[in-house]
């Protein structure tokens, strides 16, 4: 076996200098009538080339080459290469979470620029070093709420990505914590302020909402703001597209911002891994979950950093702890990190407004098609956007898909009365060319056979 | 003054050379106007962002640096220089796994049909990615020896919050969801922690004199409102519960279930499965058994498997493969295309406990993970556990003349040694781990598991040659006797790191955890 | 150190010193002693009720989390503010530091704590001395 650095003859040595008849004898143990006798029943030793023959051809069924107009939590921009390069180094990839920090501050010292940008971006005083995803980060943010405040209950917008609305449900049933839903304005497709006002009570620990949201959409941050605070709740706000923080104002009046930011140069991969954050105010740092880094001096006075604030964790205070997180996304993180460095601070406003002029002209062109027209025209919104057809998406999504191009997605499976209505995105990657095809495409009713 | 203008003393001849010095935070390195990144021309009409987002425009994204590429390339690969990594050498963290991690794995979770994967995109263009998953699913599911799994979650922590809601659900569909789970003092700090996470009050077991769990005292404290045991078998102290059959009837005649913490699930696989021994739930790290990158400190993917009977509540979706669509064409009216034998989500799932994450999980350690079974094959996995188990006690056996064993039950895949003969020189656990570190190694785990006082917990895996064994017993051997002559020398250690012993306290209480410009 | 004569102390390592019914509460030498360093304290705010053996607060040091136990009950009238800045001041004057003070609402509490004597006899026992 490659990955074995050991000859038959120094198993046997090493055996015999521990002095054991056989490598069986170090599992007596296990009690004999559970011990396998037989080989598990799994694909045979493949070689190296074989193992690659065999996840290309995987990757040549899921059809490469589509153009894409899919968004929803996940997106495509362009990886800068030296993101790869850089984490593939071994010393980035092979080492784990920077308990020793004297051989560790690499790590350290990237995971504290990961906190200063994303601190910078969210308009937030301080950032953690990663949760799993944006979902389990808005799960943790209304907990971390809940101990903040001391109340059990929450008030989320519907326009919250659906998903992670079901992954807060998972989380907040256990905490006996319910959770008033708010609709949205037919109109904008914002929160639904009223309805939002109405569902917070004193016993409120916080109010959720995403912005932009799920359908494209910025909220109206400081009048959501001024409805959670004027019951004393706190007021997260969800980020899931983190390259709109290029140009759109941050949520400063948040008390936590939970965020996803697969956007910095991660790649789709099918949905995972991510990279989940929670920024928020000074005052709540204790009630964070998930590792911080934090700045101190060695003993000859050089600067350098340690893992701090653990008392918050599970390995120290168990059962009492702030979460049961462990594990975070560092090298995940890293990859944002270095995204961030790459764009800066004019590249990033740069890479938004292309984001942003894209999605217009997508908009305009797709809605200008017979029989579409596009929902919530009247909020400001970033690069995603809602299209209502008379045609059913099932029908043109087919014709879209022989021409190679991945259209929207169909919202009705979240939003039931959102019949023919599909969330389009198009980020800097899509070209005119692509806009332009997928509209014609939309607007070539099928000849019925 | 600058460098140039100092005065030639003895104190300054002898220079660091400059990628070894304090390597500037990028924001210091930030200059108006530098580049490391160049638009391609927008092809559609430029918009008016100030107009169009009014009130929601922002003028300026925040102190990002500026900085060109080459700046971005030196200073990670500096910061990545002061990492130590298993690429460098042994990094024997006991209860982390630090094995190889292939570079194969790597490369084949870049291929672009796979990485490039939007998880909406329709099922009909994503059958090769659901067939890695469908495969990695029953991979696990034969070495486990269980009958269900979920990959959705994020990381061992994340996969116990999964089963113990898993667990919850079924006693729930029982009549009552039950209110305590019992958990060893020799416990990783996420089992309690989930446990209180999911609703329930957590229960100590102490362990007894062999570092086990104590039947008659868990006979006695099992009772109508334990809803399950979290047992890591092997231990923590890397002992296999041999009585493992007889805790499981235990709980099984109060209605109780064994939940299996699979975080050592390398000393086992191959040589014998949880499901054939009583487990009725459990978790995998993919980060520690099946090599994907630890990446300093994550991602994980901790999937769960499960007996049958739980597999009602898995969380959704859960893939399935079409059955019974033959002579109905390739496509599905109204469908995605779905075609007859197909994989698809199922997210039909009323007894589900929901949903623990958005999407399907950590799908690129699920291709790593999957590289690394097709890379073993049967025989490879069985090699790996033994030579694990092999390098354990073969430094144990090594070690064991100098260094307290508190407990002489057989190691598996690590040996938790103590302090107890180092401390009457005022060496403690930590004194020793730092001192490592001039050697050349990663420290063990320090201090775990709770129940040994000043614990040295050491992993070598397999992946360690002899040669290198020897180098860290030698270095080991080496500390002990500077633990007895020259202890200060070990308590002021590590001597040879870029940066001496940290500042944890003033860390923690005047926490900088962001950088500022100065004023 | 010297266990202060006038001081009454729980076994949980909590001081109390109790003047015209109003106790003044701290940790002792022995509570500073086995956590280290203390950097954070997490206080009740003034007001609270607090009762006897249960937690009102809790101590940090870098690495552990030692919950702090009311000797008494009754109303938190005040809170040692200065701790949120300086928690090393435990470590510097454990006995003279206090964390809060409390409106007694069963003096007849103070019966069941130890006194020096039986503290510092309690405290040799636990480290096994």
């Amino acid at each position: 076996m490659r990955y074995l650095p050991k000859s038959p003859a120094e198993r046997r040595q090493m055996l015999a200098e521990i002095g054991a008849g056989s490598i069986d004898d170090l599992f007596a143990s296990i009690p004999a009538e559970y011990r396998l006798s037989r080989d598990l029943d799994l694909p045979r030793q493949q070689a190296e080339s074989e193992i690659v023959e065999y996840f290309r051809a995987a990757g040549a069924k899921n059809f490469t080459s589509y153009a894409s107009f899919l968004g929803a939590g996940a997106y495509r921009h362009y990886r800068p290469v030296i993101i790869d390069s850089l984490v593939q180094r071994g010393e980035f990839l092979t080492s784990y979470t920077p308990y020793q920090a004297e051989i560790s501050q690499g790590t350290l010292q990237a995971i504290f620029e990961f906190q200063t940008m994303i601190a910078e971006l969210s308009g937030m005083d301080v950032a953690n070093a990663s949760m799993y995803d944006g979902s389990t980060a808005v799960a943790e943010a209304a907990m971390m709420a809940v101990r903040v405040t001391g109340r059990r209950q929450a008030a989320a917008a519907r326009s919250v990505h659906p998903e992670h609305r079901e992954v807060l449900a998972t989380y907040a049933r256990h905490q006996g914590l319910p959770i008033a839903l708010a609709g949205y304005d037919p109109k904008t497709g914002r929160a639904d302020l009223a309805a939002l006002e109405a569902a917070v009570t004193k016993e409120t620990a916080a109010v959720l909402v995403q912005s932009p949201n799920f359908f494209g959409v910025i909220e109206d941050i400081p009048a959501i703001a001024q409805i959670a605070h004027a019951k004393g709740a706190l007021l997260i706000v969800s980020i899931t597209e983190a390259v709109s923080l290029g140009l759109v104002r941050p949520p400063v009046e948040a008390d936590i911002v939970a965020m996803e930011a697969q956007s910095f140069g991660v790649a789709l991969t099918y949905g995972g891994p991510y990279c989940g954050v929670i920024a928020a105010k000074e005052q709540y740092v204790r009630q964070m979950p998930g590792r911080l880094a934090g700045q101190t001096i060695d003993a000859n006075g050089n600067r350098g950093f340690v893992l701090t604030l653990a008392t918050r964790e599970q390995h120290i205070r168990r059962e009492k702890a702030t979460s049961n997180i462990c594990t975070n996304q560092a090298l995940v993180a890293l990859m944002a990190t270095i995204f961030m460095a790459v764009y800066g601070k004019e590249g990033m406003r740069e890479l938004a407004e292309h984001n942003l002029a894209k999605a217009e002209y997508a908009a305009k062109m797709l809605a200008a098609q017979p029989g579409a027209k596009l929902r919530f025209a009247g909020a400001p919104r970033f690069h995603e956007f809602v299209l209502q057809t008379e045609e059913a998406p099932a029908a043109w999504s087919e014709r879209l898909l022989e021409n190679k191009i991945v259209g929207g997605i169909d919202l009705s499976r979240w939003y039931p009365e959102m019949q023919n209505c599909t969330l389009w995105c198009a980020t800097e990657v899509v070209t005119r060319e692509q806009i332009d095809t997928a509209a014609s495409i939309l607007a070539a009713k099928p000849v019925e056979a | 003054m600058t460098t140039n203008d100092l005065p030639i003393t003895q104190a300054n001849q002898k220079v660091r050379p400059h990628p070894t010095q304090n390597e500037a935070l990028l924001f210091e390195k930030s200059s108006p106007g530098k580049r490391a990144y160049k638009l391609p021309p927008l092809d559609v009409p430029a918009v008016d962002a100030k107009a169009m987002l009014g009130a929601a425009h922002r003028d300026t994204p925040g102190l990002l640096p500026e900085i060109s590429e080459i700046e971005i390339i030196r200073h990670f690969t500096r910061l990545s220089t002061w990492n130590y990594a298993i690429d460098l050498g042994m990094y024997p963290l006991g209860s982390c796994t630090m094995k190889y991690n292939p570079r194969v794995n790597e490369f084949v979770s870049r291929i672009e049909g796979l990485a490039e994967a939007h998880p909406y995109r329709p099922e009909s263009h994503a059958q090769g990615i659901l067939e890695i998953i469908d495969l990695l699913q029953r991979c696990l599911l034969e070495i486990t020896g269980m009958d269900a799994i979920t990959l959705q979650p994020a990381a061992g922590a994340h996969g116990e919050f999964t089963g113990i809601l898993l667990t919850r659900a079924w006693h729930e569909s029982q009549g009552n969801p039950r209110g305590k789970i019992l958990i060893p003092d020799s416990a990783h700090g996420t089992n309690p922690a989930t446990a209180a996470i999911c609703g329930y009050a957590v229960e100590n077991i102490k362990s007894n004199s062999d570092g086990g769990i104590d039947l008659d005292a868990l006979a006695r404290q099992v009772d109508s409102e334990t809803a399950a045991l979290m047992l890591t078998n092997p231990s923590t102290l890397g002992v296999f519960e041999s009585q493992i059959h007889k805790i499981a009837d235990i709980l099984h005649a109060k209605g109780a279930l064994l939940y299996m913490d699979g975080a050592n699930m390398n000393a086992l696989v191959g040589k014998v499965r949880p499901g054939d021994f009583g487990v009725d739930v459990m978790h995998l790290n993919l980060h520690k058994t099946f090599s994907t990158p630890h990446g300093g400190g994550g991602p994980g993917s901790g999937p769960v498997a499960c007996k049958a009977f739980l597999e009602p509540f898995l969380p959704t979706p859960v893939l399935v493969r079409k059955k019974g669509a033959k002579g109905r064409g390739a496509r599905e009216a109204g469908g995605e295309g779905i075609e007859s034998g197909a994989l698809h989500w199922d997210y039909n799932r009323p007894h589900s406990v929901g949903r623990v994450r958005a999407f399907y999980g950590n799908t690129g350690m699920f291709i790593r993970a999957l590289a690394y079974i097709l890379a073993n094959g049967p025989d490879g996995l069985r090699q790996t556990t033994e030579d694990a188990v092999l390098n354990a006690n073969y430094i144990r056996s090594k070690l064991e003349d100098l260094y307290d064993l508190p407990y002489s039950t057989p190691s598996m895949h690590e040996a938790v040694f103590s302090d107890k003969r180092q401390l009457v020189h005022g060496v403690k656990t930590g004194d020793i781990a730092k001192r490592l570190i001039d050697y050349g190694f990663h420290p063990y785990t320090v201090s775990f598991p709770l129940i040994v006082h000043g614990a040295l917990m050491i992993e070598p895996t397999e992946s360690e040659s002899l040669e290198e064994l020897n180098l860290f017993i030698g270095a080991m051997r080496s500390i002990a006797r500077e633990a007895e002559e020259t202890p200060d020398l070990v308590k002021s250690a590590p001597h040879s790191t870029r940066v001496s012993r940290l500042d944890e306290v003033q860390a923690a209480r005047q926490p900088v955890l962001r950088w500022r410009p100065a004023k | 150190m010297s266990y202060p004569i006038h001081y009454r102390y729980t076994r949980e390592h909590e001081w109390i010193s109790v003047d015209d019914a109003i106790g003044t509460v701290g940790i002792t030498d022995y509570a500073q002693g086995s956590l280290g360093d203390i950097v954070y304290v997490d206080l009740p705010r003034s007001g609270d009720a607090v009762t006897a053996g249960a937690v009102f607060g809790s101590v940090e040091s870098v690495k552990a989390v030692s919950d702090l136990f009311s000797p008494v009950s009754g109303k938190v009238t005040a809170v040692n503010e200065e701790l949120k800045n300086a928690p090393d001041k435990i470590n510097e004057d454990p006995h003279g530091t206090w964390i809060i003070k409390v409106d007694l609402s069963n003096p007849a509490e103070l019966d069941s704590l130890l006194d020096a004597g039986a503290y510092e006899a309690f405290i040799a026992e636990e480290t096994g001395h």
